[in-house]
C-alpha cells in the first residue's frame, strides 16, 4: 500500500510540471466564465500533443495504454500549477471503446481523444431525465441512413460541437429500455438547431438544447448494435459519475487554493463561519483526492467499474458544494470591485447533484445494489 | 502508486477480522462476560499487534501505521474490549525516545479535553488527565517537559475507569498526581518526534472510526432487511435507503482519506503527515457521528435502548473522535497547515 510515485511516475510528474511552466494558459475556473469553455478545445489539444492527455487510454486510438493511476498526477499537478482541469471527454471515450465496432473506434476515437472534435452527449428530454429510458426522440431508417427527429436538452457544449452521442429510439414496438440506438450524428447540418441555456450563474457556454428535425446520419455511425443503446447508456453514466475519469479533482483543488490565498491576503472574509467552510472544503477536497487514489488503484488489477460509481457521484457531489458554500463564504455576495468569481463558482456546484444522475437517483442505486437492500 | 493492500496486509486483515468475529462484542451483555474479554485480550496478546510498532532493527518501527490501521479498523468493527490503541500509542512513544519496553501493560494519558498527550513538570500532572484503555493497564506514558524537549514518564492508575465509550474506559488522572521517571537511559523526544507519533494516535484513531462505521452499517442494513412494517421490510423504503446509502458513502470517503492518514505517518516528514492525520480526522469523526445517529434511528425505538449495540458504535466514535484533537482541533491543523493560521 504506497501513496508515493514510483521511479517512473515521478519521471511524468517532474516532465509535466516543467512543461505547465510555460503552457499554463491561465484560463478562468471552468464553472464560472464563457472564457473558459472558449479557451478549452485549444487547451485540449495542447495537453494532449505534449502527451499530457488520454493516458490510460490505448495507443491504438491515440492513448498513452498507463495505468490510471497516472490522470492522479496529472490532477495533482494541474491543481499545484493553477492550471485548468484536463478536459472531460472521458465518459464518451467509453462508451465508444465498450460498445463501439473496430471501425467505428478508428473513425472517431482518435479525434474525440486528440480534442481535434468536439462532441457532446445527447440523452436527456424535457420529458425524460431521471426517467431516461422514456425518451421519445425516434431515428426511421431511410436506405444506408437515420432520420432524427426529437428534442435534447441539459446538452453541454451544443454549441461547439462537431458529434453527439445521440441515444435515439429505434424500435417503437420493443420495450422502453430495448428499442434504444445510439448514433454518432455530425452537428453541423441544418436540420439541427442548437441554443444556449443560461445557467443560474450566468455562463452561456455550457448548457444547450438541440433540436433533431429531420437531421440524418449514416447508419454506419451507429455505435454498437441495434437495440445497444440502453446498454452504452450505462456504460457512459457509469463513468460520468466518477471523479477519476472526470479530472474534478483539479478543480476543486485549484478553488480551494484559490480561497486560500484570498483569505491569507485579507481579502473576503474571515469570520468563523467563513474559515470553518473553508477547512471542511480542504478537508473535502482531499477526501477526493484520496478516493480517486484508492480507486485508480483498484483498476491496475483490471477490476472495472461496477456500481461504486455511484457511491464516487455522491462524494464528488458534496466535495463540489462543499467548497462552494466555502466560495460563497470567503467570497461573500457583495464582493469588492464586482468580481464575482466565487459567488458563480458557489451557483455553479448546485447543478453537481443533479448533472449525471441526480444524488436521488444515486442513493437508490447504492442502496440496492451494493447494500442489497429490497427493492419496493 | 498503488493503494491496495499488499498480500501480507489482507492476511492481516483476515486474521483480525477473524478474531473480532469469534470474540468481539455483539450483544450489549457480552461485555459483561469475563470469559470472552479474557480471551480477547489473550488472542490480541499472542497476535503481537501490539508490538508493531515496538523497535526493529535500526529503531524503526516493525511494522508501518498501515498494519495498525488494519488491525484498529477490525477491532473497531467488532466492538474489541481490549486495549490496542493505547498500548500501541506508548510503544510508538518508547520506540522514539530509544525507552526499553514495558515490562507490563501500558498505555497513554491525554489531557482532559483529549486534545494532545498529557505532560507534567516538577514530577506531578500539570492538569488533569485521561488515560485511555485504561481497564488492563496499571500505568500510563506522560510527557514530562525537559529542556527544549520532552521526556517521558509514568503515572499510576487507580482501578476506577468510565467513560462515554463502554468497549474502552478510561482512567482519571487528577492534576498532581506523581509522574515517575522511566529508563533514564532515554533521549528527549523532539516536536517533530511528537507530532509523528500523534500522527500515528490521529491515523490509528481514524481507522478505529472506519471500522465503527462498518460494523454499525451492517447491523442496520441486517436490521432494514428483517424488520417489517407496512407489510414489508423497512429496508425497502427510499426514506431507509437513502440513509443507509448515505452513511456508506461517508463510510467509504472516511476509509479513502484514513488510509492516506495512516500511509502518511511513515512516508511523509511530521510537517505533512500531521495535517494529513488531520484532515482524515475531521472527515471521520463528523462522518461517524452521522453514520451511528443514523443506525439508531434506522432502528427506531429499539435504537434507543439500552440493549441494543447501537449506541456501543456511537459511544466507541465519540471517544475516537475526540482521541488526539477532535473535529474542532484538526480544521484548525488543516488550516494552520496550508497558512491560513488564528
Amino acid at each position: 500500500m504506497d501513496f508515493a510515485d514510483s521511479a517512473a511516475e515521478e519521471a511524468f510528474r517532474l516532465r509535466l510540471r516543467a512543461w505547465l511552466v510555460h503552457h499554463n494558459p491561465g484560463l478562468p475556473p471552468s464553472s464560472t466564465a464563457d472564457e473558459y469553455w472558449a479557451g478549452q478545445a485549444a487547451w485540449h489539444q495542447t495537453l494532449y500533443d505534449a502527451g499530457f492527455f488520454g493516458l490510460s487510454w490505448p495507443t491504438e486510438v491515440g492513448g498513452h495504454g498507463l495505468p490510471s493511476v497516472y490522470d492522479v498526477i496529472v490532477d495533482e499537478e494541474l491543481t499545484a500549477a493553477a492550471a485548468p482541469p484536463r478536459p472531460s471527454v472521458g465518459y464518451l471515450v467509453q462508451g465508444l471503446l465498450r460498445h463501439g465496432s473496430p471501425h467505428v473506434r478508428q473513425r472517431f476515437l482518435p479525434g474525440l481523444v486528440n480534442g481535434r472534435d468536439r462532441w457532446c452527449q445527447g440523452f436527456s428530454e424535457p420529458d425524460a431525465g431521471s426517467d431516461l429510458a422514456s425518451l421519445r426522440t425516434r431515428a426511421v431508417r431511410e436506405g444506408s441512413a437515420y432520420v432524427i427527429t426529437g428534442h435534447k436538452v441539459w446538452t453541454s457544449y451544443s454549441d461547439a460541437a462537431d458529434w453527439c452521442l445521440l441515444l435515439a429510439r429505434t424500435d417503437p414496438d420493443a420495450p422502453r429500455h430495448r428499442g434504444l440506438s445510439a448514433f454518432a450524428v455530425p452537428m453541423h447540418q441544418p436540420s439541427i438547431t442548437q441554443r444556449p441555456i443560461r445557467m443560474i450563474n450566468g455562463i452561456t457556454r455550457e448548457f444547450g438544447e438541440v433540436i433533431f428535425d429531420g437531421a440524418r446520419v449514416d447508419a454506419d455511425n451507429m455505435i454498437g448494435a441495434p437495440g445497444e443503446g440502453w446498454s452504452l447508456a450505462m456504460t457512459v453514466v457509469s463513468h460520468e459519475r466518477e471523479p477519476g475519469e472526470l479530472g474534478y479533482v483539479a478543480r476543486y483543488g485549484k478553488l480551494v487554493n484559490e480561497l486560500s490565498h484570498v483569505m491569507r491576503s485579507g481579502g473576503g472574509r474571515s469570520d468563523g463561519e467563513a474559515r470553518r467552510d473553508l477547512a471542511w472544503a480542504m478537508v473535502e477536497t482531499e477526501m477526493l483526492r484520496c478516493h480517486v487514489s484508492r480507486r485508480l488503484s483498484d483498476r491496475l488489477a483490471g477490476v472495472s467499474h461496477g456500481p461504486e460509481g455511484s457511491v464516487d457521484k455522491l462524494l464528488m457531489t458534496w466535495t463540489e458544494q462543499t467548497v462552494g458554500h466555502a466560495a460563497v463564504s470567503v467570497g461573500g455576495v457583495t464582493p469588492e470591485g464586482g468580481d464575482d468569481t466565487l459567488l458563480r463558482a458557489y451557483l455553479y456546484s448546485r447543478a453537481q447533484s443533479v448533472m449525471g444522475g441526480t444524488s436521488q437517483i444515486q442513493r437508490n442505486l447504492v442502496a440496492q445494489r451494493i447494500l442489497e437492500l429490497p427493492s419496493s | 502508486m498503488d493503494v491496495r493492500y499488499s498480500p501480507e496486509q489482507g492476511a492481516l486483515r483476515d486474521a483480525a477480522a477473524h478474531v473480532v468475529e469469534r470474540l468481539g462484542v455483539r450483544v450489549v451483555a457480552d461485555l459483561d462476560d469475563e470469559e470472552r474479554r479474557t480471551a480477547l485480550a489473550a488472542a490480541v496478546e499472542a497476535s503481537g499487534w501490539r508490538e508493531l510498532r515496538t523497535p526493529a532493527e535500526g529503531g524503526r518501527p516493525c511494522a508501518s501505521a498501515v498494519e495498525v490501521a488494519i488491525v484498529a479498523e477490525e477491532l473497531g468493527r467488532g466492538l474489541a474490549d481490549v486495549n490496542f490503541l493505547g498500548a500501541t500509542l506508548a510503544a510508538d512513544l518508547r520506540r522514539v525516545a530509544g525507552a526499553r519496553s514495558a515490562a507490563m501493560p501500558e498505555t497513554v494519558a491525554l489531557s482532559a479535553d483529549l486534545a494532545e498527550l498529557a505532560s507534567s513538570v516538577e514530577g506531578t500532572l500539570s492538569g488533569r488527565a485521561v488515560a485511555l484503555d485504561a481497564s488492563s493497564c496499571s500505568t500510563a506514558l506522560v510527557l514530562v517537559a525537559e529542556g527544549d524537549g520532552f521526556a517521558l514518564g509514568a503515572v499510576q492508575l487507580t482501578p476506577r475507569t468510565g467513560g462515554a465509550d463502554l468497549t474502552r474506559p478510561t482512567a482519571a488522572c487528577p492534576a498532581g498526581s506523581a509522574v515517575a521517571a522511566i529508563d533514564a537511559s532515554s533521549r528527549l523526544l523532539s516536536s517533530d518526534a511528537i507530532a509523528a507519533s500523534v500522527s500515528l494516535g490521529l491515523a490509528t484513531s481514524c481507522a478505529d472510526l472506519v471500522g465503527v462505521m462498518r460494523g454499525a452499517l451492517t447491523m442496520a442494513c441486517d436490521y432494514a432487511r428483517s424488520r417489517h412494517q407496512y407489510g414489508a421490510a423497512i429496508g425497502s423504503f427510499q426514506a431507509i435507503q437513502h440513509l443507509l446509502a448515505d452513511a456508506l458513502v461517508l463510510m467509504e470517503g472516511s476509509r479513502s482519506i484514513a488510509l492516506h492518514a495512516a500511509w502518511a505517518v511513515d512516508a511523509l516528514p511530521a510537517s505533512d503527515a500531521l495535517p494529513a492525520a488531520a484532515a482524515a480526522k475531521a472527515y471521520c469523526a463528523r462522518a461517524a457521528r452521522t453514520v451511528c445517529e443514523s443506525v439508531i434511528q434506522v432502528h427506531g425505538g429499539v435504537g434507543n435502548t439500552w440493549e441494543c449495540v447501537a449506541h456501543l458504535y456511537l459511544r466507541r466514535a465519540l471517544l475516537s473522535s475526540d482521541v488526539l484533537g477532535g473535529v474542532g482541533d484538526s480544521l484548525h491543523r488543516v488550516l494552520a497547515a496550508r497558512g491560513v493560521g488564528v
